[in-house]
């Protein structure tokens, strides 16, 4: 398939647009990021990242793009009511890859910090911008980096200075808006300094009936000493394909929880590389995966423990269902020096009709001698007697599944430590499991 | 209230039971006893429609009703309720959770609307006291980190919330000691009725000093060799089995 | 910690001690490899004319393929010209070609290696094909085996003495068209096994074959075939060595399995060539492709594996469970140390319904080695109720080792359950303490603790193999283990 030369031809025909409603540092990696990106094509199902999805198919439809940055008519918080309602979050607004600034919340962040447009933040703080953009996602290797830095006009930037503690959780709502099949390029950058603490909520939904095609590259410092909890909820359509490259690098005694849950989508193709390069970091990555249809999930992830005495936590479930095709790959690699790692993997899978299907491919690769490191994967199907001892308690055949598939499920969602959030997402995902979310489908909004 | 006739059941081809015909009125409480492998499991678990069993011949009728047409649930909506010999442990699903789904489904069957949850608490805690059971381990998940003994009180527990009309103890004092049997047994008194029946299968007298049956069946090789009265169970303690065995 | 150290060392530098080499007159021919090449192999060997036509069909794909850059290996250009495709080492040089005596000088190798050749000498209750580079000096036992049915021969000696059953098991399950190394063996393929066993035969003794390669600048590829009919039962043992050359030599065999309805195989190996010196100079490179074809409803298949030498390891016994309620098990311990490689690992692909597989692989990494698990388990649509267990576990003994586990799985049936779990881990300090605090030295906890963790594996073995292994896991046994 030849999907490249269309973005081939579109960056050469609108370089000076492109950079034109953009900002500088962004642009100056445009360039590389063009040449990268002809080099390297697309990756095949050959490429062992890019094994379980066709990248070339999803990239072949022609979106349309919003490179001259029109205005969206929209107000996000009129057509969104909030998802989580009892947690008390600052809430901002990305409308496909613009921060929405005409409203902001009222509630004023702490001095300092920064949650806002990334180009916006570029005529602010140049120099910060400068320094970590674009340095985790290389573009030299990873062609959905290359694309999306050749491309992509602005996202998100949040910052916390040093030492600074955000308490109210900062939660952003990615709205996907568009009278015509769209292509979105998102970038996000996150900054924690040193002893910074902050949760993030991102929330995909796509409020119209159209195709979209959506990438979007994240990088994320964490700085000594700071704890950053992220959490990415999609809840789009069918018609949405999403290719999500999550970067993070955390330095000394720094703390993350990476958290991915995919309610209801099209395709999904998440990567998320978490680099320890500061001793006793400890990480958390954490993925549950509801599907059906003929929706398609595939999670890649990276675990890189550099340096010595950190630790790294990684759950991902799925569940399956009707035609869906799945996968989950998970490489944690131990490097020479790395001693004193723990480190445990586990990847479980719910495959619930004859046509769903499950890759899952959980990679250890150590080089240090003094580790405990695990993995386990699984895939089956709800157990037998469980489902006939409900059932000789009079609970219905599909409700006694349901709650099986739930308790299945929650052992992702235990780990959420925004309570407010997890009782949402429990509902959310009890919801989910009784068809009534992936009602939504083609709706304006599920309410 | 429940008829058997003529039960032939099997178990991956393998036949288990070859006829069994027994009658239980209303109110009335029989006690099926016999050696490892006779069938009394397989008994209780055809009663109560385990798909891993298979009738090959018979019928039984509950309350004028062909049970075999019917899915598990249902025959349990219609207040059959076996308490298992080995309760499974079910990870992720709390008590609470588990018990309002089966209570609010059987109050569905009967055209009732789903109990209030203030309402449905109150009715946990009120029941959990029939058996003893600590109010932590109805937060936990079913019979999850449950002891031998707490497993078999849970079940009591569940009957009293779901309060059927027929109940199946299957060698609930196994693995019991005597303080936990007086519970269990006693719990199980509390609960009966002139309008209750229940069918209690065991190896030994010493639940039914408890539990003072109506009638006793002999389970021997996938049949009823000998009905009678409490009386059959003392010989039975006393002799044991082996008497039936070589009569037959 | 100097004492454990100095124990690693001791496992590193551990002498390899079938490296000798054997002074007989061995007709090799041209290095190099061309059609003219494989004609002249088959003419040699006297073939039939399918044979031939076999060989040049995978000659010529192979000559159509680029070798691949599989599994995590760094593996060294081979100069496929620069390898002799041929080497006899039982023709004299003069030789009259009627000739039925065997030079005294290759008994005596096989009997330095620890393999008499002499049936009032051989291990009780084992018959042995044994093969020096690409021909079969001698195999044992044949007539008492032959009473029962049995077919145990050299292949050369199948082509010509039951040409139907090898024309219609070669390449069955094997395709020449598997892989490049396959092609490569398909093209040239010397010597190696051939096992029938007829229905309802349970197989009276082990049988074994013994692989070594002696010849300087050679490579050897070798070819196993074993077809086990309805009901009949073989446990068939497989050993290799190889002198110490500072070349590489290369090692391209395939093993071939058929197994019938109710029919048993179990296979096991016990793989010492040579691995390289302590500066990663020489060995062999062990490029082998094995492969099980469960046909039979009910059949049974097992691979046990210790792969203890070669420079580089690259092989995947594999099973594939066609037969409704057929079984695979794959037991494997890989030892890697100084500079050595192994990726080794196994594939089951379940298609009958009801088929069972279980994976235990334990990988010891030493020295400067890699030692990585590649495996896969595949669920096919059909395979209902296809059952998995894996479970790969790796130690690390050294810090500049590697321990990597790459499984793969893919189920595509609802009813498949599939579980895999793996660790990797060095030696616990607590089970070193508590050795020690009764009185046992480092390095023979090491060794105690080192052969409890293989003896899952070990276990499986036969007896004599079992004893060969755990010696050759380098660590010294005290008390009774086994």
């Amino acid at each position: 398939m030849d999907s490249e030369k269309q973005y081939i031809e579109l960056y050469e025909q609108t370089r000076e647009m492109l950079c034109q409603h953009s900002a500088e540092p962004l642009n100056i990696l445009r360039g590389q990021a063009f040449e990268d990106f002809r080099r390297l094509g697309f990756p095949t199902q050959k490429v062992e990242r890019y094994k379980y999805t066709d990248v070339s198919e999803a990239f072949a439809p022609n979106y349309g793009l919003n490179l001259s940055r029109l205005d969206i008519p929209v107000n996000p918080y009129e057509v969104f009511k909030c998802d989580v309602p009892n947690l008390s979050t600052s809430l901002y607004f990305m409308v496909n890859d613009q921060f929405y600034d005409k409203i902001l919340p009222t509630a004023a962040l702490p001095d300092g910090v920064f949650v806002g447009s990334l180009c916006e933040a570029a005529k602010k703080h140049p120099e910060l911008i400068n320094k970590y953009y674009g340095t985790l996602a290389r573009t030299h290797k990873d062609a959905i980096n290359a694309l999306n830095t050749m491309l992509c006009q602005d996202g998100l930037f949040v910052y916390v200075p040093k030492g600074v503690v955000v308490e109210r959780p900062v939660q952003v709502v990615n709205v996907l808006r568009s009278d015509v099949d769209l292509m979105v390029n998102r970038r996000v950058l996150v900054i924690l300094e040193d002893g910074a603490i902050i949760k993030l909520l991102f929330c995909d939904h796509a409020i119209d009936d159209r195709d979209f095609l959506t990438t979007q590259v994240a990088e994320v410092y964490v700085g000594e000493n700071a704890h950053l909890e992220m959490y990415d909820l999609e809840e789009t359509h069918v018609k949405n394909h999403r290719f999500s490259n999550l970067y993070c690098d955390q330095q000394r005694y720094s703390t993350a929880v990476l958290d991915s849950i995919t309610l209801h989508n099209g395709l999904t193709r998440n990567r998320a590389d978490v680099t320890l390069s500061g001793e006793y970091a400890e990480t958390t990555l954490n993925g549950l995966v509801i599907a059906d249809k003929q929706q398609r999930v595939d999670n890649n992830t990276l675990i890189d423990h550099r340096v010595p005495h950190c630790q790294s936590n990684e759950l991902y479930k799925y569940v399956l269902d009707d035609q869906t095709v799945c996968a989950f790959a998970g490489r944690v690699l131990v490097r020479k020096d790395a001693q004193q790692t723990i480190s445990q993997e586990t990847n479980a899978n719910l495959v619930g009709s004859k046509e769903a299907r499950i890759y899952t491919q959980p990679m250890l690769e150590i080089y240090a001698d003094d580790v405990k490191c695990s993995h386990g994967s699984t895939v089956g199907q709800l157990g037998d007697q469980a489902m006939f001892y409900m059932r000789q308690r009079g609970i219905p055949y599909d409700e006694a599944r349901m709650l099986l598939k739930f308790a299945f499920a929650a052992d992702v969602l235990q780990t959420i430590q925004l309570d407010a959030l997890r009782d949402r997402l429990h509902y959310l995902v009890d919801k989910r499991f009784r068809g009534e979310l992936s009602k939504c489908e083609g709706c304006k909004m599920c309410k | 209230m429940l008829e058997i006739k003529n039960l032939h059941a099997s178990i991956n081809g393998k036949e288990i039971l070859k006829g069994i015909n027994l009658v239980i009125n209303d109110g009335e409480v029989h006690a099926v006893m016999g050696t490892n492998g006779a069938g009394k499991s397989t008994l209780s678990n055809v009663i109560v429609g385990n798909p891993a069993y298979e009738v090959t011949e018979g019928e039984i009728i509950f309350n004028g009703k062909n049970l075999l047409e019917m899915k598990p649930e249902e025959r349990a909506q219609e207040g059959i309720f076996l308490s298992f010999q080995q309760p499974v442990e079910i990870p992720g699903v709390s008590m609470t959770n588990f018990m309002r789904a089966a209570l609010n489904a059987k109050r569905k069957h009967q055209g009732l609307e789903p109990l209030p949850a203030g309402d449905f608490l109150k009715l946990m805690r009120e029941k959990r006291k029939i058996v003893e059971l600590d109010s932590k381990l109805a937060n936990r998940s079913v019979n999850e980190g449950f002891s031998g003994g707490e497993k078999k009180r849970n079940e009591i527990f569940q009957m009293a919330m779901l309060e059927p009309t027929f109940s199946i103890l299957d060698e609930t004092d196994s693995g019991l000691d005597v303080d936990a049997l007086r519970i269990v047994a006693e719990g199980f008194n509390k609960l009966r009725t002139p309008q209750t029946s229940a069918m209690v299968i065991t190896h030994y007298q010493r639940l039914l000093d408890y539990l003072k049956p109506d009638i006793v069946h002999v389970l021997i090789d996938g049949r009823i060799i000998k009905t009678g009265g409490p009386e059959l169970a003392m010989e039975i303690e006393e002799k044991g089995f082996e008497q039936f065995i070589v009569t037959r | 910690m100097e004492e454990k150290n100095s124990f690693v060392r001791e496992v590193a530098e551990k002498k390899y001690e079938y490296g000798f080499t054997t002074d007989v007159q061995t007709e090799i021919i041209e290095k190099g490899l061309s059609e003219d090449v494989v004609r002249l192999i088959s003419q040699k060997k006297g073939e039939p004319d399918w044979l031939l036509e076999f060989r040049l069909k995978a000659f010529h794909y192979w000559e159509s393929q680029e070798q691949p850059e599989w599994g995590h290996l760094q593996m060294p250009d081979i100069d496929y010209q620069a390898i002799s495709y041929y080497a006899d080492p039982t023709k004299k040089a003069a030789d009259d070609g009627k000739s039925k005596e065997i030079d005294p000088e290759l008994m005596k190798t096989f009997d330095k290696l620890g393999i008499p050749l002499e049936e009032r000498l051989a291990l009780s209750g084992t018959a042995v094909d044994a093969v020096m580079d690409s021909v079969s000096v001698k195999t044992t036992f044949r007539e008492k085996l032959k009473e029962k049915g049995i077919i145990f021969c050299s292949i050369s000696e199948a082509v010509k003495e039951h040409p139907e059953l090898v024309r219609q098991y070669l390449g069955s399950v094997v395709p020449y068209r598997d892989n490049y190394f396959a092609a490569l063996n398909s093209a040239v393929f010397s010597d190696g096994s051939f096992v029938y066993i007829p229905k309802g035969v349970r197989c009276p003794m082990e049988l074994s074959t013994y692989f070594r390669i002696n010849a300087r600048g050679t490579g050897q590829f070798e070819r196993t075939l074993i077809v086990c009919d309805d009901d009949a039962y073989v446990s068939y043992l497989e050993g290799c060595t190889a002198p110490m050359r500072d070349e590489n030599q290369l090692h391209a065999a395939i093993v071939e399995i058929v197994v019938m309805e109710n029919a048993e195989v179990k296979y096991s190996t016990v793989q010492n060539w040579y691995p390289g010196d302590k500066d990663g100079k020489g060995g062999v490179l062990n490029l082998v492709t094995k492969r099980g074809h469960l046909r039979g409803a009910n059949s049974r298949l097992s691979w046990t594996q210790v792969e203890t030498g070669s420079a580089i390891t690259w092989k995947y016994p594999s099973c594939i469970l066609s037969g409704d309620g057929s079984q695979a098990e794959f037991y494997s311990v890989a030892v890697t140390n100084n500079y050595q490689q192994a990726d080794t690992g196994t594939k089951m692909i379940h298609i009958g319904k009801n088929t069972k597989s279980t994976i235990i692989s334990k990988g010891i990494s030493a020295g400067k080695s890699q030692n990585s698990y590649r495996g896969l388990v595949k669920v096919s649509a059909k395979a209902d109720g296809a059952r998995n267990y894996s479970s790969c576990d790796s130690l690390l003994l050294g810090s500049e080792c590697g321990a990597h586990t790459f499984p793969y799985m893919d189920v595509h049936n609802d009813t498949a359950v599939v579980e895999h779990e793996a660790t990797t881990s060095k030696i616990s300090e607590e089970q070193l303490m508590y050795c020690n605090q009764r009185g046992i030295p480092t390095e023979e906890a090491v060794s105690l603790i080192v052969n409890g963790y293989a003896k899952e594996v070990i276990n499986k073995l036969p007896m004599e193999f079992a004893v060969e292994a755990q010696k050759l896991l380098g660590v010294s046994l005290e008390g009774t283990v086994g």
